[in-house]
């Protein structure tokens, strides 16, 4: 049986839930995985202790997990982390973090999984446009697509041992600059409400925006609307050229659907379309498409949304 | 003076269609760009040469059409262009191999790189070289400053960080505000003229092998409306249907 470990996904100092879903990739490869959990506090680890399908939780602690170091980071995870196929998340620090431990162990690394079968991986290439399958000779890192697996179940007790760690770290954060809104970057969202140049100009994304905070959402953007208005930051992208994302809910508003930005949103689990061109490719990938002026459908939605919600 | 390295890769061009040939993607009729990506890179490894001086060497893997996309980065103002041959399909272990043993021989100061390349958009060839020549790394940067150290911006969660970077290091660049140079006509000609210098490295075998290609799974028809009333009932559906709000 192949042995497996799973890194557990931590964001803003907690177990991330998509750890549940790694859990899950793991017990596809067929085995039952250590979670490793990078914490500077032990307690962190408790949050992965619910999850079922489990060999074990092992509470990796260092100060080297403060903040982030990819040296650093994989350095005290290798010290620690048992042989075996290692599984992260594949946001943008795991990716980076899954190519460093693997180098680290001078195995291979397969980024961005999104679906296992008889120990095969299976990996979006073309930003999309084409699906890759491989098979492993050997142990190998492996990252996996957020929303794709389902959640493994949360009513476990497994035991969490604590084992002290350390790595040197190379770099040094000088200054944490918050964004200017609470609001998620696209990166982040499990929900995104973004515009295109349908949009008309950039003083409407105003009524995106409300959207977004009615849902707890991130707002993003096309390319088209990116290259156009200099008041849409290229953080907003979503596209070949902007950031790939995963999203529960992407609704995509005023905007066409050239290749590039389905490459970027297509793996989304739910799609809503709004474009007043009924023609427009975007229907194609849309579960709930809406041909009509975003003039005429966004008061629409966010009244209802919004009544939802109280 | 600084030793300046960038990495590119020729890829297909991302507004191209992708095709199956049985059970392999077939390229043959598809143009060959530099990953878009890669420009950020060499755009900052220029800007790194006119702060600091020194000179930029740009490395490629591949076979001998790869030459091109070296020719592209020499045309932009890259000095050197270096090939590591190879025509093999590489799992990164192995690319990422060679392409340390290149790097350490030319004794470089810097590493830059696209934060992933177009085609396979996995992002761990920076990373993984780093961890190989021992240095510091930091993906999906969107601003650098030259010095001693590089300072360099990154996204964190809830923002940016600033964060210090001593060299060496690798450095794999997204977009951030960075407006490319284009090439000029002496560049290009001088790209002409310019010897490719060709390296062969032993590779260590791959571990990770291709089974097949495939087209992603085609989406189910949607639900479709006419008139933005629908939004109403499409809001409702999203939370009884989708179970997503």
């Amino acid at each position: 049986m192949t042995e497996t470990v799973v890194i557990a996904e931590i964001v803003k100092g907690a177990v991330h839930p998509t750890t549940a879903e790694l859990i899950t990739a793991a017990n596809a490869l067929g085995s039952q995985p250590v979670v490793v959990v990078p914490c500077a506090d032990a307690s962190l680890a408790d949050g992965a202790a619910k999850f079922t399908g489990v060999a074990g939780i092992l509470a990796a602690k260092s100060d080297v997990f403060s903040d982030y170091d990819a040296a650093g980071w994989a350095a005290a995870l290798d010290a620690v982390t048992p042989a075996g196929i290692i599984i992260t998340s594949a946001s943008p620090q795991s990716k980076d973090l899954a190519a460093r431990l693997a180098a680290r162990r001078g195995i291979s690394v397969v980024q961005d999984v999104v679906k296992i079968e008889s120990g095969n991986l299976t990996s979006p290439i073309y930003s999309g446009k084409a699906m890759q399958t491989v098979s492993l000779s050997g142990n190998a890192v492996v990252s996996v697509r957020p929303n794709v697996f389902d959640a493994s179940g949360n009513d476990g007790s497994a035991n969490v041992s604590v084992v002290d760690t350390s790595g040197d770290v190379a770099t040094a954060v000088q200054e944490f600059m918050a964004r200017a809104s609470n609001r998620l970057d696209v990166a982040e969202a499990n929900i995104i409400i973004s515009g295109g140049r349908g949009m008309g100009n950039p003083e409407n994304f105003s009524h995106l925006e409300a959207i977004a905070d009615t849902l707890g959402a991130a707002v993003g953007a096309s390319r088209a609307a990116v290259d156009t208005w200099d008041e849409i930051p290229h953080s907003m992208q979503v596209g070949q050229t902007g950031k790939t994302v995963n999203p529960n809910l992407y609704i995509a508003v005023g905007i066409s659907g050239a290749i590039q930005h389905l490459a970027g949103m297509r793996s989304s689990k739910y799609i809503v379309a709004i474009n007043k061109d009924a023609d427009a490719p975007i229907f194609q990938h849309a579960d709930y498409g809406i041909v009509a002026t975003w003039e005429e459908a966004l008061p629409i939605l966010q009244s209802t949304l919004s009544a939802m919600m109280a | 003076m600084a030793n300046i390295i960038v990495l590119v890769k020729q890829v297909p061009d991302t507004n191209a269609r992708i095709v199956l040939s049985g059970e392999r993607v077939d390229l043959s009729a598809v143009k060959k760009v530099m990953s878009p990506y890669d420009e950020f890179a060499v755009e900052t490894a220029l800007q790194h040469r006119e702060a600091s001086g020194g000179e930029v060497t740009a490395i490629t893997v591949g076979a001998a059409g790869a030459d091109k996309v070296l020719k592209d980065a020499k045309a932009i103002g890259v000095d050197h262009i270096v090939r590591i041959d190879c025509d093999d399909n590489l799992d990164s272990n192995a690319l990422q191999s060679m392409l340390a043993s290149v790097v350490s021989s030319l004794e470089a100061d810097v590493v830059y790189c696209g934060k992933s390349a177009a085609d396979t958009g996995a992002g761990s060839t920076g990373p993984g070289l780093a961890e190989r020549l021992g240095w510091a790394s930091v993906s999906n940067t969107i601003s650098v400053a030259f010095g001693d150290q590089l300072s360099v911006i990154t996204p964190s969660s809830g923002g940016n960080a600033r964060v210090n970077v001593p060299l060496p290091a690798v450095i794999s660049c997204d977009k951030g505000d960075i407006k490319v140079r284009k090439p000029n006509v002496k560049g290009i000609m001088q790209a002409k003229r310019a010897q490719v210098d060709v390296q062969s490295v032993e590779v260590p075998a791959s571990t990770i092998s291709i089974v097949t290609h495939s087209m992603p799974p085609a989406k189910p028809a949607g639900k479709s409306y006419e008139g933005g009333a629908a939004a109403a009932e499409v809001a409702q559906l999203l939370r009884d249907e989708a179970n997503v709000i």
